[in-house]
Order: C-alpha cells, then structure tokens, then sequence
C-alpha cells in the first residue's frame, strides 16, 4: 500500500531525504525554507536511519560540511533561498571542482539582495550559467509539484553519484510551500562504509594497509595538470548533456503557439493552456524539467511546427536566453514575467500570449 | 467536480488552518487538492490568504485569480478580493469590523456572525469552524465525517481532546448563517 500524505514541497523533500537514505543534511534557516530543516529535527532521523541533521552556524558552513560528508562518500545535502545560496557559490565551486556528489535545494524568492520572501524564479542564470567560480556545471532538476520534490532526490543524488558532480534543484516559493499529495517511496537503507568503500573508489573512507591513498581536492598549481583536469570535467558535462535532458511535453502534437516554463510558472501556465484551448488556440506547453542540460533538441524541433513561443517565467528574462538559442531566433520568442514576488495569475499569461504572440 | 476557494483575513484568524482543514477532508474523501498560502513576515496581523482548490481532476494551477468561493474575514480582504469571485459565485462573510459591506449583484452574497458566536461559546479560537460550518451547509463538498477526520490529520494529537468543540462549532456555523443576496 503506497503511503499518500498531504504535505508541503518543502516537507516533501525533507521527507524524501531521509526515505532515499541520505547520510547527512547540513543546513541553516531561511524563508521560505525553513520546514526542511525543522521537518528534519523533529522526525529525529538519527533514530529512524542514523541520518545526521545539523544546523550550522551559517550557510557557508553548511556547505563545506557537504564537501566533507561528500568528500567520504556520503549522501549529503543542503537547502536554502536566494541569498543563502549565494553564500554557498564558492562551496558549491570547491565540490565540482573536487568531482563530488551532493544535492542542494533552492527555494527560491524574490530578489536581488535581501529581497522579499515571497516567491520568484530569478536564480535561473545563478544555477544553469555561473552561480560559483570556474568552469563547472550544476545538473539542475526543476521540481513543479510537491510529487517532483520528493521524487528529484532520489534522482538527484541518483545522477550526483553517478557523474560525481553536484546535483541543484531549482524551486520557488510557491512549490516549497504549497501542501499537495504526494505518495511516499518507501525506505532505503543507507550504505555502510563497506559499501561505500567499494562502491566509490574515489571516497575518502580511512587508510588501510596495502590500499592506496585517496586524495580529494579541487586545487592544482600546474596550469598542464589542471587544464587537463579541466578537460576532463568538460568531458563529463558534454555526456550529461548527451543523456541527462528531461522535459515534459503538453498538448504539443497540434500546437500552433507555444509556451515554455518551468517550476510554478508551469503550473499556472497548464491553466492558461486550458483555457486558451478552451477559447480555439491551439497551445501547447513545454515544461523542461532539467535546466542544466538544457532541451535544446526539442525546442529547435517545435520551434519548426508553431508560429511564435512565449516563455512564462518569474523573473526579468533568463530561461528565454536558452529558448532563443535553442530556436536560433527564427520565430517570434517572448517573455512575460512578474518579479519581486509578484505571481501571475493564468488569465494573465493567456493575455500575454494573445497580445504579444498571437496578436502582432 | 471542481471547487475554487479563497480564503482571506489577516494574520491570526486561522486563515491558512482552515485552508488546510478543507484540504485534508478533500483529500480522506479521495480528491485531488492543493493548499497555496500567501502571508507576509509577520506573525500576527497583516493580511493572510489561501488558495485551496478540491478537484476530482488533477489540478494544473495552485495560483489562480479568480475564484468559485471567496471566504472573506476581514475588511481589507473583502476590499481586495470581492472582485475575483466569478459572476455567480459565492461570497460568505463575517460582518464584524465590516464597515463596507459587499456591493456586487452577480454573486450570491452570505454572512455569519462567526466572531460573535465563538466568544458566546467563550471559545475564540474556533472561530475559523464556526465559518467551515457556514460554507459547508451552503456548498456541502465534504461530508462531516471527512471533516472530523481532516481535523484528526491536521490537529496534533495532543490537541484531538478538542475535536468535538471544532465539530459543535461547525454545526454551529451551519445554524446561524444568513443570506443577505441571493440569485
């Protein structure tokens, strides 16, 4: 009997974290984030699994405690909001750098700077383009239901581990706190050290006679070395992009006009697609669920069926930037988006659509 | 079936609770349903409002600007939000602290003194149910028995001795509503 729970997103992955069997979370409270933490503190963990749960004296801390837990091997996470996330770039740059495993979830809200608590998307480029230092991608997973951010932990240290690159993933405030249903997995067990040891031959797990040593760092001062190194990384990310894209197509086959949004900004724009088809447009909605790699492929080949593409994102124009060169600008590609927490409603985004897409 | 609800006052009413109250007695009765807050920093005072929407289908938006049902607990809720209701909708009020009270003459409109009730039960914090009770005999979605186990869910357990006060304040709520425009 599958268990069916009526939970936040936030409650949600904190839930997930500990049915995947993750080994630690470290983490600080932020608006509007801060149930996962207090999710995790009061379901005591370390009693059900042995998972750790630990608050740190910033969010600077709580990722360099990742990069220790992850540095042995360990399922470690962390989760905050646009400012702490911030905190965390040069972390997050010592952990690709070091070809780690981990997850971070941001929830993210309204900015730039202290902002407001209310939600936005406007992370985007922070998590797909740069965020920290260096050439490194993020794998970014984002969730649009309360479903999506509990079953993307299982999937984001699934392909964490399997690259040995640090996982985001990119949600909002409106997922974060909205309650859904959700239906749990059930639990895993966490790995021994025995397995880890065999399992990732890379981790840090003690020194034993006849074994040789394991050294885990991001640093290398022979610029032939590193760049080889780079290379290397490089290499990783070229086959991510080759297997990793996930998106989810709606009402696409017949689609003259098309939406393309992410996170909560799908979700209203599903409604928007109801009732503009409900009026005789022919839209369809194109959610892509990984940011990074980004689904280039399917917006080039939808790009070739419909007149004009709108993207629907809470934020001054970022996701755009992507659709444009996915399409290679031969069609119509416009944004519309409210900022600084401000939420559209569907009636809105249909407006948007008839006026700046299919009206001119 | 597919019910569209706000719920709005301010902060401290029990607003987002009983948003969430309806949303657990949706969900014992097998619905889809989701539960979308708005609030501000603070903790008490401000406005509060909850988008809940009981379907039988899935539910594409949480977000939504208009609405089937609008529950309105306080004057600058009912400012806000008396436009968003759809033609034919409904409007269910507590008129205390209303100065201004609704004016639209395409929806039906209803009141219950819920804040009057509930300090005559010498119980203020059930106010919220007496208000569940007055929706519920006006748009009977979710059956008592669902709502007593939606109170199990939501209530933690050291506060289920108090179930049966939430009960008698919903019936109550049923009791004493008043119609002020109907279609």
């Amino acid at each position: 009997m599958k268990e069916l729970m009526l939970m936040k997103g936030n409650e949600a992955f904190a839930e997930a974290a500990i049915r995947v069997g993750a080994d630690a979370y470290f983490g600080y409270p932020i608006t509007p984030q801060s149930e996962v933490m207090e999710y995790l503190m009061a379901e005591k963990p370390y009693e059900r699994t042995g998972m750790v749960v630990l608050q740190s004296e910033s969010e600077l801390g709580a990722i360099n405690m990742v990069y220790g837990a992850a540095a042995c091997g360990k399922r470690a996470l962390t989760s905050s909001s646009s400012p702490g996330i911030s905190l965390m770039q040069e972390g997050i740059s010592y952990i690709a750098g070091s070809e780690l495993p981990c997850l971070i979830l941001n929830v993210v809200r309204g900015g730039p700077g202290l902002g407001t608590i209310q939600p936005s998307q406007s992370d985007y480029f922070q998590a797909t383009k740069g965020g920290g230092h260096g050439d490194y991608r993020l794998i970014v997973l984002a969730p649009s239901s309360v479903q999506e951010m509990f079953d993307f932990v299982s999937l984001g240290f699934e392909l964490a581990f399997k690259y040995r690159n640090p996982v985001m993933m990119l949600s909002d405030g409106v997922i974060g706190q909205m309650m859904e249903k959700v239906e749990l997995s059930e639990q895993q067990p966490r790995l021994t050290n025995q397995q880890i040891d065999e399992l990732y031959p890379w981790a840090t797990t003690g020194k034993k006679p006849g074994k040789d040593r394991r050294i885990i760092t991001s640093l290398e001062l022979d610029p032939s070395k590193q760049e080889k190194h780079n290379l290397k990384l490089q290499e990783k990310y070229r086959k991510i992009e080759a297997s990793e894209v996930r998106y989810e197509t709606l009402q696409c086959e017949d689609a003259e006009y098309l939406l393309v949004a992410f996170g909560s900004s799908a979700r209203i724009c599903q409604k928007a697609m109801d009732l503009g088809r409900a009026k005789g447009i022919k839209v369809g909605l194109l959610r892509p669920i990984t940011l990074y790699p980004f689904p280039y492929a399917i917006v080039e080949q939808l790009s070739n069926q419909v007149k004009g593409i709108l993207v629907v994102e809470l934020n001054a124009g970022q996701m755009i930037e992507d659709v444009r060169i996915g399409s290679h600008d031969r069609i119509k590609v416009k944004h519309y988006g409210r900022f600084g927490g401000m939420i559209p409603s569907p009636v809105e985004v249909l407006d948007a659509l008839e006026k700046q897409i299919i009206g001119d | 079936m597919t019910e569209e609800i706000i719920i709005a006052g301010f902060g401290g009413q029990g607003v987002l609770s009983l948003g969430k109250i309806l949303a657990y007695s949706g969900l014992m009765q097998g619905q889809e349903v989701s539960w979308m807050p708005s609030y501000g920093p603070e903790m008490r005072g401000g406005t509060a409002n909850v988008i809940v929407i009981l379907s039988d289908e899935r539910i594409s938006s949480p977000v939504l600007s208009q609405f089937d049902t609008a529950i309105i607990l306080n004057q600058q809720s009912l400012d806000k939000f008396e436009s968003s209701v759809k033609p034919g909708g409904l409007l269910l009020y507590d008129p205390n602290g209303i100065t201004r009270p609704p004016q639209r003459k395409d929806i039906h409109i209803y009141k219950v003194e819920a804040t009057t009730e509930a300090a005559k039960m010498g119980a203020t914090k059930i106010f919220n149910m007496i208000i569940l009770g007055a929706y519920l005999k006006l748009k009977p979605i979710v059956k008592l028995e669902n709502i007593e186990k939606g109170l199990e869910k939501s209530l933690p357990a050291r506060h289920h001795n108090l179930i049966p006060l939430n009960l008698q304040a919903v019936k109550k709520g049923m009791e004493i509503l008043e119609t002020v425009h109907a279609l």
